[in-house]
């Protein structure tokens, strides 16, 4: 395939975690194709399960207007894009740096009850206070509860696959067993639901002034300002050098003198970090409040992001817009064309298999890619 | 440990002063048990724990079990204070592991007095109960032990649980238990066949392939029942495979009803593990298994098609966890849930590692997971003071105390399997030889 000087196991890992200079096929052809393939897919899906052809044709149709078909359609696609590009970003640093963090699940739990029990505990603050503060539990505590599964991994060698694991486990418990204490339960109900968060802790909505039904809030700035942060941080700082070069290859980078057990923590801090301000997002900007499993899959879609934007700070972006985007579509399609939502989970994992194996892609559409650089979508 | 078997990695005096670390972390952590035993099992407790050791239908009948729970709480904490005090000085040196596992199992037995102080408790049915709660753990183990043994990391175990509980009570309901099960090996060993083509022939990352399939197993289910499930109950409503009693065995007190008196469930998971073992280590294709695991290129240049095997293994491994994943609907409740596994396809892989990639290994581990789990059920109902949502956390937390504390290093042998070609061997070689 390529210079054989070069190690091959290193090239494996850089292509896994740090594609760099991947050609343009890869980092653009891939992708379409895998789009396309598991739509198609999707649709034997639906034919299988007894989806008349015409359902399935309206079912797309209406996944494509529930996206960007209207001012609400976006305000949602951008809603839903919210949480997932934070907790990419997360997953995203830390596949940099080698460590295959899954549980953006239970540290979304976490870092939103934080904020929630923030917001409504401090309820006195001003605003300009308290809703920083609140983002900062969430990020707090989102970050710590990932530490645990990073130092566990430095110190035991514990994988971080299964710690994260369990710790997802652990935060659906864990929630439901607060969701039901006198303090943090609302007054006068008797299921696990948290108290509101009050106005004054809330990301304000953007658009609340053309109608108020339009739900994208504040915390697309602060995904924003989270993907630049990342990138500077990956890019432009010795810490950011040090995730990615441990990512590339551990050994080269302990004997260079990094501290790997220190970047291992720190990666997954910052990463839980970044998927606890995922879970403030949702609880101070869409529900207001916490319930059991308030984080929906996120933590889980979060994954098929950061692969889909292969790890990089932008595409990690644009890979959440296209999933906030069919995550809103779905729901619409529910509507529209009576086709269940969890079909889009189904199409979501089919866009991370093709994805993940540019091999199967090249074998299954030979002919898109007889020209390297210059093949284009039929 | 005792046997670390790496000795290019460490060197003797890194191992030593290794050891000693352990050791004083062991010490403390037993005498801190001890301490808690004392203050908190010891002291809270009064009465009697009476443990039930037969059910009143037996045939024959044993006297129930009457602790005095505060008495033997405290002698517990002694034994534990000694054990500990005794690895902190000396550094267990050989007995090490032992004691350390005496002291937990000490430990969990004072917890269980304490939990039951004053009430009565049924040890066989939590003893039976182990063994049920054990299969799924123990089938996804094993499903573990025959990929990774040819160097495949399995993280889809999960999914081919959940695939096949789902393909089980779907089929089950359409056509009866038999034909579930048989759908259920079959779907198993479909992803099982799919993991192999994804980091076999198309060279994907092994963990990103499994937490993929898990991810499309979960959508696909899901959409399933909520899509077809909801609309027609009767596709959801498969036949339960009952306990068949081992004439005479199954009479045993105690332990009878545990081993031979359960359902096809728990007689196939050890009689799997019994020829997955005979399979691996006494058999030539489970050598040459082993062999590709191990050393590929070695294995390659003595002809043995490494793909393959690799296929071959990987499949079977699937079929195992479709079987255990039948269990979920076919062995317990005829019904398929959303998301029902659980996360038991994780803790499989951590019973895994736990038993050191041995067969008969992985069944013991997923013995402590079962009593874990079954131990949480059951206590939720004794009413203790401890929240249930924290007992139901117990299984999770044992597999992390599992999988960072009794196997340190050793799992970093998680991360061997990378995508390989077979003009590339040498790299899986290289790669072996530090992890």
């Amino acid at each position: 395939m390529s210079d054989s000087n070069i190690d091959e196991a290193v090239q494996a890992l850089l292509k896994r975690a740090a594609p760099g200079r991947t050609e343009f096929e890869d980092l653009v052809i891939v992708p379409v194709f895998a789009i396309v393939a598991a739509l198609i897919l999707g649709a034997l899906t639906m034919l299988a399960t007894g989806v008349e052809p015409g359902t399935i044709a309206r079912s797309y149709l209406a996944l494509l207007k529930g996206s960007v078909g209207s001012v609400n359609a976006i305000s949602e696609t951008l809603t839903a894009a919210t949480p997932l590009v934070l907790a990419g970003l997360g997953l995203a640093l830390g596949f940099r740096a080698g460590l295959f963090n899954i549980g953006a699940e239970g540290q979304i739990l976490v870092g939103g009850m934080a904020s929630v029990i923030a917001g409504f505990s401090l309820s006195g603050l001003p605003y300009i206070v308290l809703l920083p503060i609140s983002l900062l539990a969430g990020a707090l505590v989102g970050g710590l509860y990932a530490a645990i599964a990073g130092w566990l991994r430095a110190a035991t060698g514990a994988h971080e696959v299964i710690s994260t694991i369990m710790l997802n486990l652990i935060a659906y418990r864990l929630v439901d067993y607060m969701l039901r204490l006198p303090y943090v339960q609302r007054a006068g109900r008797s299921d696990p639901i948290s108290k509101s968060v009050p106005e004054n802790a809330q990301l304000p909505r953007l658009l609340e002034w053309i109608d108020p039904n339009l739900r994208v809030h504040a915390g697309i700035f602060l995904t924003l300002a989270a993907v630049l942060l990342v990138y500077w941080i990956l890019y432009r700082t010795k810490i950011g050098f040090e995730f990615r070069a441990s990512g590339a290859s551990p050994d080269a980078a302990r004997f260079a003198g990094m501290r790997s057990g220190l970047i291992i923590v720190a990666a997954m801090a910052t990463a839980g970090a970044l998927a606890g301000l995922a879970g403030s997002a949702q609880v101070l900007g869409v529900l207001d409040r916490a319930t059991p499993g308030f984080s929906a899959g996120i933590g889980f879609n979060a994954i098929a992001v950061a692969l889909l934007g292969r790890s990089h700070p932008f595409g990690v972006l644009l890979a959440g817009l296209l999933f906030g985007g069919l995550e809103a579509g779905g729901r619409q399609m529910q509507v529209d064309a009576g086709v269940s939502i969890d079909l889009i989970g189904i199409i979501q994992s089919l866009i991370i298999v093709f994805i993940a194996a540019p091999l199967l892609v090249r074998a299954i559409f030979p002919w898109g890619f007889r020209k390297p650089g210059t093949a284009r979508k039929e | 440990m005792t046997t670390i078997q790496n000795p290019t990695a460490d060197s003797p005096a890194r191992l030593d002063l290794g050891k000693q670390k352990h050791a004083r972390i062991s010490g403390a952590v037993l005498i801190a048990l001890a301490v808690l035993v004392a203050l908190v099992f010891g002291a809270g407790s009064e009465g009697s724990a009476v443990f039930r050791l037969s059910r009143p239908t037996d045939a024959l009948v044993l006297p129930n079990l009457s602790v005095p729970a505060a008495q033997f709480n405290f002698i517990a904490a002694g034994i534990l204070a000694f054990l500990g005090a005794r690895q902190f000085l000396r550094g267990g040196v050989r007995w090490t592991s032992l004691s350390l596992g005496l002291g937990l199992a000490l430990a969990v037995v004072a917890f269980l007095v304490w939990a039951t102080a004053g009430k009565a408790f049924s040890l066989t049915g939590m003893l039976q109960a182990t063994m049920v709660r054990a299969v799924p753990i123990a089938l996804g183990g094993l499903a573990g032990v025959l990929c990774e043994r040819v160097a495949v990391v399995n993280i889809a175990i999960e999914g081919m649980l959940l695939a096949g509980a789902f393909a089980g009570a779907l089929v089950g309901s359409l056509l009866g238990g038999i034909a579930g099960l048989t759908a259920a090996v079959a779907v198993g060993g479909l992803f099982g066949f799919f993991l192999a083509a994804l980091v076999v022939t198309y060279r994907m990352d092994q963990i990103i392939a499994g937490v993929v399939i898990n991810l499309f197993v979960l959508g696909l289910t899901s959409y399933v029942s909520s899509q077809v499930f909801q609309e027609y109950r009767s596709l959801n409503n498969a036949p339960v495979f009952r306990a068949i009693k081992i004439p005479l065995l199954g009479d045993i007190p105690v332990i009878g009803p545990m081993l031979f008196y359960q359902n096809i469930f728990v007689y196939g998971a050890l009689v799997m593990v019994a020829v997955a073992t005979y399979y691996l280590f006494y058999t030539r294709t489970g050598l040459r298994a082993r062999a590709v695991g191990e050393h590929p290129r070695a294995a390659d240049t003595l002809g043995i098609d490494v793909y393959r095997t690799r296929f071959i293994n990987v499949t079977l491994g699937g079929m195992v966890a479709g079987f255990g994943g039948a269990w979920f609907t076919l062995g317990s409740v005829g019904r398929f849930d959303e998301n029902m596994t659980g996360g038991r396809g994780y803790i499989g892989l951590a019973a895994m590692i736990f038993g050191r990639w041995h067969p008969v290994g992985a069944l013991m581990a997923a013995l402590v997971f079962g009593f874990a789990d079954s131990m949480q059920q059951k206590l939720a109902l004794l009413q203790t003071p401890i929240p249930s949502e924290f007992l139901a956390m117990a299984p999770y937390i044992a597999t992390i105390i599992v999988v960072a504390g009794f196997v340190g290093a050793r799992a970093r042998q998680l991360r061997t399997g990378s995508p390989i070609s077979r003009n590339r061997l040498r790299i899986l070689t290289r790669r072996g030889s530090h992890g």
